[in-house]
């Protein structure tokens, strides 16, 4: 079959099985190719974490939005313009001197995509989703991450279609930081309980 | 169902590998398995609870064998056959060999940004809710055979209400496509030493998303 020493025309066997699939559904006329690019290109370049960040960066910088999170994260985001598939009904958690909070689904991949886009394999793994319930904190360890002795922490499930949004703490030194440049310190982890903020760059660093 | 997806709890998986927030996809077929799966779902045939279940009746080894994007494509493959769209000797052969039947219902490109932003609220007027913030309840010990959202580990456990969620989509009736039953959805807090036993931290609260069929008052 493969004459040619170069493998040029090699596939691995997931490519050649996702592409029989396209195929067939494409010369049917139940799928439009354009439209699985559509989809794709949403994900790749329009939505993803930055969205997530700019709300977090409002919540440090505006109290106001703040509390509105805390009443209706759905309406809250979404006057922000981030709305759509996996984000219908969302609560944000925040973050306190005294309680961590993580996010799972340990059922399947549930995950806030409008503020987030798509989650990370290790999100839909079974190590993350077997163990993120039972030793958040050895979980956190793997991450880089260490709870001060005492802290609580709060692992919510996502079982249902609501969604959430962990808004970490604000850094220290972080005063009078335009919310575009909050948002920079606000990682995808950090947003899903799996991080903290980056603290600001020191002042007088050079790029 | 007590299927190879109910993973919360389990041991032996080993440790979690983080990675960097560019990555995606880890192959180019990833990102046509997602494009394919949402553009499939406008054909009509499922909801997002069927095609959930068809996810978890893969066979454990397959399932648990599997990156979540080759679990998301059998599944697309499963139900595209369940429903008659495409045959078993049309994948063999890697084309076409009847029509297709939907067509109608194709999702076109230039409607993509608008059904990605609309989404499928899950929210619906329904009952009015038995228990309120505060109250304790004990999740029944629930194991249909069937699609549930109850979680093996939080089966038969003692937890406390801290949010109400108004009325959503039933998914164990939605699943099997007897309707939508809408039912009261509760947040329920546990105390982990309640889920996983006493050695667990006591400083470590889980919570779950319930719906009341799955509560007793406690």
């Amino acid at each position: 079959m493969h004459d040619h020493p170069d493998h040029d025309n090699e596939m691995d066997d997931m490519t050649a099985r996702v592409r029989a699939l396209e195929t067939i559904l494409v010369e049917k006329g139940l799928v439009d190719p354009a439209a699985v690019d559509a989809i794709i290109d949403t994900y790749e370049h329009k939505v993803g974490p930055r969205n997530g960040a700019m709300v977090v960066a409002r919540a440090w910088a505006e109290p106001e939005f703040a509390q509105a999170l805390r009443e209706d994260a759905t309406a809250a985001i979404e006057s922000m313009g981030f709305v759509g598939r996996q984000g219908e009904h969302m609560v944000a958690v925040f973050n306190t001197a005294e309680e961590h909070n993580l996010v799972v689904c340990t059922l399947c991949s549930c995950y806030p995509w409008p503020v987030l886009g798509l989650p990370p394999a290790w999100y839909k793994a079974p190590a993350y989703r077997s163990r993120a319930v039972r030793e958040p904190r050895v979980v956190l360890s793997e991450f880089g991450i260490s709870l001060p002795q005492g802290m609580s922490i709060r692992v919510w499930d996502s079982t249902a279609e609501v969604r959430y949004l962990v808004i970490p703490d604000r850094p220290a030194g972080t005063d009078g930081m335009s919310q575009n440049d909050l948002a920079d310190l606000v990682t995808r982890d950090s947003m899903i309980g799996c991080g903290v903020a980056r603290p600001p760059a020191t002042s007088g660093t050079a790029a | 169902m007590n299927g190879p997806h109910d993973l919360g709890g389990r041991h032996g998986f080993g440790a979690v590998i983080p990675e960097d927030e560019s990555i995606l996809f880890h192959a180019d077929w990833e990102k046509r398995v997602l494009g394919m799966t949402l553009a499939a779902g406008a054909l009509g045939y499922w909801n997002i609870d069927a095609s959930r279940h068809a996810r978890e009746c893969l066979p454990p080894a397959t399932y648990l064998g599997a990156s979540y994007y080759e679990i998301w494509l059998r599944a697309l493959e499963n139900l595209l056959i369940t429903y008659g769209e495409v045959r078993d000797d049309e994948l063999d052969a890697q084309a076409m060999l009847q029509p297709g039947l939907r067509v109608e219902r194709r999702l076109d490109a230039k409607a993509v940004p608008s059904v990605l932003a609309a989404g499928g609220p899950a929210d619906r007027p329904g009952p009015a809710p038995k228990f309120a913030i505060g109250d304790h309840v004990r999740t029944r010990n629930h194991q249909p055979s069937g699609h549930t959202r109850l979680p093996s580990y939080a089966r038969g456990c003692r937890g406390v209400v801290t949010a109400l969620h108004g009325a959503h989509v039933y998914p164990d009736s939605n699943a099997r496509f007897e309707g939508e039953n809408p039912q009261p959805l509760y947040t329920i807090c546990f105390d982990a030493r309640d889920l996983f036993g006493s050695d667990a931290d006591p400083a470590h609260k889980v919570s779950i998303e319930a719906w009341e069929p799955y509560l007793d008052p406690a």
